[in-house]
């Protein structure tokens, strides 16, 4: 199929039209991501009064630093649960949300609501619910026998920001997976049941592979949330610890950056992420974006 | 055209009619001090433009100490800078290396003409913010240090009557604690510097080489050396299975431990005075760090914590003689002693303590003289006038990290300090390369 090809008169008018956009793109991001390849290549102290070339050295250094090795997996493990979570909550609840019949806005709404809330503040409400001294979940936890502290225990404090970043993602995930099952048209669900396919039947064999493209592209954009978008949450709740427990890339770039003043090291670890981030939408159109069938 | 002329104009007549305002001199001070602490900045500052008319003072909340000197940076980059930015204690290396970029607060008052007296202020606070010739770099303003807080109803309970002042006493204390079912009998906050740079100096015992940094950048850590930290915070970590000692987070995370009554005492700033007050419902005090006789019977001084003010450079010579007024008006004994009395930090001047003394401040509120005593217990020796290292706020959470490993178990005391002791070694590296 060809798009309908539209004809302008003037020459320059198409030129005209998309130089906003252009302008925008090359203000906000082709801009300062040329500052931060520029700034990856120098050693500079904190208030830019002597600035030494050093080439590739930030980057050498980082990848023969064995904890930014350790903030990958840290970072993947994160990514992994937070998208493996939220996708799943959504599902079930979106599944479930899609049968209701009376009350339905209501519900709709209330599960939409968390996506409004900012990260850092989510991050500040799991920190208190958690919070070992006077959290209330840690206390019910504690009455169950499990001696909470995100303090101490790392696998603590993973699970207290995978909670904290997943709860958010989970309305979002939600608004599309109840779109894409409405989109189903009811005659193709009731003609199984009549065939006497039960409920679950029915949602794997058709409500699921109708639903793959929103699968696929829910995946991409929740890994690209939780690898760049988390930084409020962690902030909030674990600072990155206990240890390097929960120092994710992106956290990591800010504290390098805005702790450590160390901007040669911070721009040359954004410039890894800018990399990451080129490399998970080229896969996103290249290869899911293709092989998914509509 | 004709109407571009006019709004000139009009831009014109009002820049003019503006002026008289203008003829006075601003001050820009971007200070992190949030709250009730921020009134009382923002008060010292409308008190001085009161009493004159010649400069005006204007405080800016820029947030917490890392985002207040960052904004500051990124604010001299531009070439915007404030005139006078506070600084917490550990970013101290960062703007005495900024040379070109900071003006020395002995330069600034020495040039300005006022009549100032650099012996005035208290030589443990001073001693932290001076060159090795004893020259005032930077303007001392709220300065704690860490004491120890207890909880005296579960102590009176436990049946310990004396607060312990050893090491030995304390988990002595913590036995008779958990023989009475307390959750926990001690924890402390700001551990790198509660129990690495303050247990140093209070030993008497160098945290770095080159009297801790004071003497160059080619410093390099030597705290993983010390047997007795060594063992101390082995021990420390052992007496989590038997539940005396809880870990509570970096910074101070850990208050609510104390202020819930869960652990009977907990070592961190005296300036959380304040914040116990308000929380606490129970009988509390404070006292002074317990010392460990297996490395000496008696304290040396413990060091300060907080910060200071610091004057960037790129202003007129007339700002600054402002600036300098506005530091001698902050250095007077009426200002300093209500400064420490409502906020908890200790005065920076003989002459404002004195003067609580006489006000009888210290006998109304029993233990607020704790840190101040603390701090002035000896003449500050090289291993404990205060620590300057360059990359600290990077190097105190390796230290954070390193000893959590600890606490989780995940690796001995002796394993913690050499492991934080190598990758801090590496960024003063770092610091000395990009700073000559």
């Amino acid at each position: 199929m060809r798009a309908k090809r539209v004809t302008f008169r003037h020459r320059w008018l198409p030129y005209a039209l998309i130089a906003p956009q252009i302008l925008i793109t090359i203000v906000f991001f082709l801009w300062p991501a040329s500052q931060a390849i520029y700034q990856s290549l120098l050693r500079q102290d904190a208030f830019g009064l002597r600035t030494e070339f050093v080439g590739l050295k930030n980057f050498a250094r980082l990848f023969a630093d064995p904890r930014y090795l350790d903030s990958f997996i840290t970072t993947i493990v994160f990514s992994t649960l937070v998208t493996a979570l939220s996708m799943l909550i959504a599902l079930v609840l979106a599944v479930m949300a899609d049968r209701v019949l009376r009350g339905a806005l209501t519900y709709r709404t209330l599960l939409i609501w968390p996506y409004a809330v900012a990260p850092a503040v989510a991050g500040v409400l799991w920190w208190f619910l958690f919070n070992p001294t006077i959290g209330i979940i840690a206390y019910a936890l504690d009455g169950l026998g499990y001696d909470w502290s995100h303090y101490v225990s790392g696998t603590d404090a993973m699970a207290l920001i995978v909670i904290a970043a997943a709860w958010r993602q989970v309305s979002y995930n939600f608004l599309f997976f109840l779109a894409g099952l409405q989109a189903i048209p009811r005659s193709l669900t009731e003609a199984a049941a009549i065939d006497g396919a039960g409920p679950v039947k029915r949602f794997l064999t058709i409500q699921l592979p109708l639903l793959s493209p929103t699968v696929f592209f829910l995946l991409v954009v929740n890994l690209v949330y939780a690898f760049f978008e988390t930084f409020g949450v962690v902030h909030a709740t674990t600072s990155g610890g206990p240890g390097n427990a929960t120092n994710i890339l992106v956290y990591k770039v800010w504290r390098d950056a805005f702790e450590g003043l160390n901007l040669g090291s911070s721009a040359a670890q954004s410039v890894v992420l800018m990399v990451i981030v080129i490399a998970l939408t080229a896969i996103q159109f290249r290869y899911i974006e293709r092989r998914v069938e509509y | 055209m004709k109407s571009y002329t006019s709004i000139a104009a009009l831009a014109a007549s009002l820049a003019f009619a503006a002026s008289p305002v203008l003829a006075q001199t601003e001050i820009n001070f971007w200070h992190a001090m949030g709250g009730a602490l921020g009134e009382k900045v923002e008060e010292i500052a409308a008190d001085f433009n009161e009493m004159q008319d010649e400069y005006k003072i204007v405080p800016t909340y820029k947030g917490n100490y890392t985002e207040n000197m960052t904004a500051a940076i990124a604010a001299f980059r531009a070439g915007e800078q404030p005139h006078v930015v506070q600084v917490f204690e550990v970013g101290t290396a960062t703007m005495m290396a900024a040379q070109g970029a900071v003006k020395p607060v002995y330069e600034v008052m020495g040039n300005a003409d006022i009549e100032w007296d650099a012996d005035a202020y208290l030589p443990a606070v001073k001693s932290y913010y001076t060159t090795p010739e004893g020259d005032l770099l930077s303007l001392p303003f709220n300065s704690s240090t860490p004491v120890m807080w207890y909880n005296k109803d579960m102590l009176d309970a436990a049946g310990v009557e004396e607060v312990p002042q050893t090491w030995d006493a304390m988990f002595e204390a913590a036995e008779k604690l958990k023989a009475n079912n307390a959750d926990c009998a001690f924890s402390f906050g700001w551990q790198s510097w509660v129990m690495v740079e303050n247990y140093l100096a209070w030993h008497d015992q160098p945290i770095g080489t080159q009297q801790n940094g004071f003497a160059g950048t080619d410093t390099e850590f030597v705290f993983n050396e010390s047997s007795d930290l060594t063992e101390l915070l082995q021990r420390i970590a052992d007496s989590q299975a038997d539940g005396m000692f809880k870990y509570g987070g970096r910074r101070g995370d850990s208050l609510p431990l104390f202020t819930t009554g869960e652990c009977a005492m907990w070592m961190n700033s005296s300036a959380y005075y304040a914040g116990i007050s308000e929380q606490a419902e129970f009988e509390f005090g404070q006292a002074m760090l317990p010392v460990n006789t297996a490395a000496r019977d008696e304290a040396q001084n413990s060091i300060i914590g907080g910060a200071t003010l610091w004057v960037l450079e790129g202003h007129d010579d007339a700002e600054y003689q402002g600036v300098a007024e506005f530091f001698n008006y902050m250095s007077t004994p009426e200002v300093q002693a209500d400064w420490h009395q409502s906020s908890g930090y200790v005065p920076i001047t003989t002459a404002a303590y004195e003067l609580s003394q006489e006000q009888g401040f210290y006998d109304e509120f029993p233990g607020t003289d704790t840190a101040i005593k603390q701090l002035s217990l000896n003449e500050p020796t090289e291993n404990s006038r205060g620590i300057r290292f360059g990359n600290f706020v990077q190097i105190r959470d390796i230290i954070n990290e390193e000893l959590e490993a600890l606490w989780a178990g995940d690796q001995t005391a002796n394993e913690a300090l050499d492991k934080a002791a190598d990758r801090g070694n590496q960024l003063l590296r770092e610091f000395q390369d990009t700073n000559s």
